[in-house]
């Protein structure tokens, strides 16, 4: 069974979860949210979502809290940058979680 | 323009045009809907006569106002993506800025229809005719037609609409700059009418709707994947054989739609090259464009002289021929192949197929190819003449295989 089956004429794709495969493959640094300083969850109502806005690969929720989906956060780090509550920090996975070395 | 004609059969004017008005005519009459153009010599009269058409009332098409012959070409493959026809034009170095939409539209599979106006390429400077422009673009993934003539322009276009949207590739005309673009002959124009029984509306493959999103042409790697639904879907690799594909196969669909052009406006494109006298001819002379007229010429010169003198004018360059070729040469002892371009460290672009069409058949003719008409050089049905003589004359003495070819120039 050939790619033929797919019927596509040009390159084509839905946009869809996991389209692109598991991006948070990808990551080397996380976003870790700390919830006392986030302003939904502090003023508890929906405000600000600027980090919901500004991610490029749609994860965080609109949510209180937010949440992200470490399925597939690539770990830019746009909504540390742009949370203008500072709640949001970038930790480095290799010193969270090092890896076993020989 | 000067109306000739109006009596007619009911289904022809005659008018005389030019190479450029007769390229803007066959849009129009193909019901173009979006054009996207920058002038240049000498493709501008092209651009002006559109853009008139549009801001007259007589053509229902969005003209688009653009800085760059990139953009001209990016809006064409744009519209033709969300469903419209399209048209550009260009020569030389506008063809040369559009290389990258080029590899985009055909990759995109999109049915663009491109005049090109042929012209030499800088440096040095020069607004004059020669084929280096739409040669130089060969591998681009484009049908490639060349017309001896501005009827040929006229008919070329709105047959190239047919057959970009059967085979989802985008297709150039082209037409040697002066020598047809502003030379006035007389043109067969076709009612709408009938232009509108032969072309249906186009019909695109896929269509950007927001009700249903999709990316289209995004970053393909080089193995097929497994998308979201859980189908294989092509790698890189995959949708380019589509592309090879399209155009091996497309061969039939030249040479069906150029005969049922014919059958309904009595001139018949089903071949992909014109023949003239190769029956019984043993030498042949090969030219493509506004050169095969005047091969024809030579030709008579030589059959006066007592040789078997046959023409073969090359009008579609992609695909290539290569089988027709090989039969039309076959009784062929010497093959005279004149190119206005030249690929530099090797030879002229179509001799170089005619040598690939013939290799591992049983046609052993002799090949000789001259490199004329460069930047405007004319190119005088004498000087063909004495190139024919000239390669018999080595024949005789034994000289099988030149390496290179020969200029007919001063230097």
């Amino acid at each position: 069974m050939g790619t033929r089956e797919c019927q596509h004429i040009c390159g084509e794709s839905s946009p869809a979860v996991g389209e692109a495969g598991k991006t948070g493959e990808w990551r080397d640094s996380f976003p870790v949210i700390d919830q006392a300083k986030c302003l939904p969850v502090r003023q508890n109502k929906p405000a600000c979502f600027l980090c919901w806005l500004y991610c490029p690969d749609a994860v965080i929720s609109r949510t209180i809290p937010i949440e992200i989906d470490m399925k597939y956060c690539k770990g830019c780090g746009i909504c540390a940058q742009i949370c203008p509550a500072h709640a949001i920090t970038m930790v480095n996975e290799e010193e969270f979680c090092p890896h076993e070395t020989d | 323009m000067i109306l000739v004609s109006k009596k007619i059969t009911k289904k022809v004017t005659t008018w005389i045009l030019d190479g450029n008005h007769a390229a803007a005519q066959g849009a129009k009459l193909s019901r173009v809907q979006v054009i996207a153009a920058y002038p240049i010599t000498p493709q501008s009269p092209v651009t002006e006569t559109l853009s008139e058409f549009v801001e007259g009332g007589k053509l229902d098409a969005q003209y688009i106002a653009v800085e760059s012959e990139h953009s001209a070409l990016a809006v064409c493959t744009s519209a033709s993506m969300v469903g419209a026809r399209t048209f550009t034009a260009t020569s030389a170095h506008g063809l040369a800025y559009m290389h990258e939409m080029l590899h985009w539209a055909a990759g995109a599979r999109l049915p663009v229809v491109l005049a090109c106006v042929n012209r030499a390429i800088g440096a040095p400077w020069n607004v004059l005719n020669d084929q280096q422009d739409s040669i130089s673009q060969r591998d681009t993934g484009w049908i490639q037609i060349y017309a001896r003539n501005n009827q040929e322009v006229l008919d070329s276009i709105i047959q190239a609409y047919k057959i970009a949207e059967s085979v989802y590739v985008p297709v150039m005309v082209c037409y040697d700059g002066y020598v047809l673009s502003h030379t006035e002959m007389p043109v067969n124009v076709p009612l709408q009418e009938d232009v509108d029984r032969f072309l249906p509306p186009y019909k695109p493959h896929t269509i950007l709707d927001p009700a249903n999103p999709k990316n289209y042409n995004l970053v393909t790697l080089a193995n097929p994947r497994i998308n979201a639904e859980g189908v294989l879907c092509h790698g890189y690799m995959e949708l380019r054989y589509l592309l090879q594909e399209a155009l091996q196969n497309s061969r039939e669909t030249i040479t069906t739609v150029g005969r049922e052009f014919g059958e309904l406006f009595g001139r018949s494109y089903a071949r992909m090259f014109w023949e003239d006298r190769l029956d019984d001819a043993d030498i042949v002379i090969v030219a493509m464009g506004s050169l095969a007229m005047e091969a024809i010429v030579a030709a008579d010169m030589l059959r006066e002289a007592g040789h078997k003198v046959g023409v073969l004018g090359l009008r579609v360059f992609r695909p290539f021929p290569k089988s027709d070729v090989v039969q039309a040469l076959e009784k062929s002892r010497l093959v005279v192949v004149f190119d206005k371009n030249i690929s530099y460290g090797i030879e002229g672009a179509t001799c170089s197929e005619i040598k690939s069409a013939l290799y591992g058949n049983s046609v052993r003719a002799v090949i000789r190819n001259f490199i004329v008409g460069l930047g405007g050089r004319d190119v005088k049905a004498r000087e063909l003449v004495d190139a024919v003589n000239k390669s018999l004359l080595s024949l005789k003495e034994g000289v099988l295989n030149e390496e290179y070819p020969e200029w007919i120039c001063d230097i």
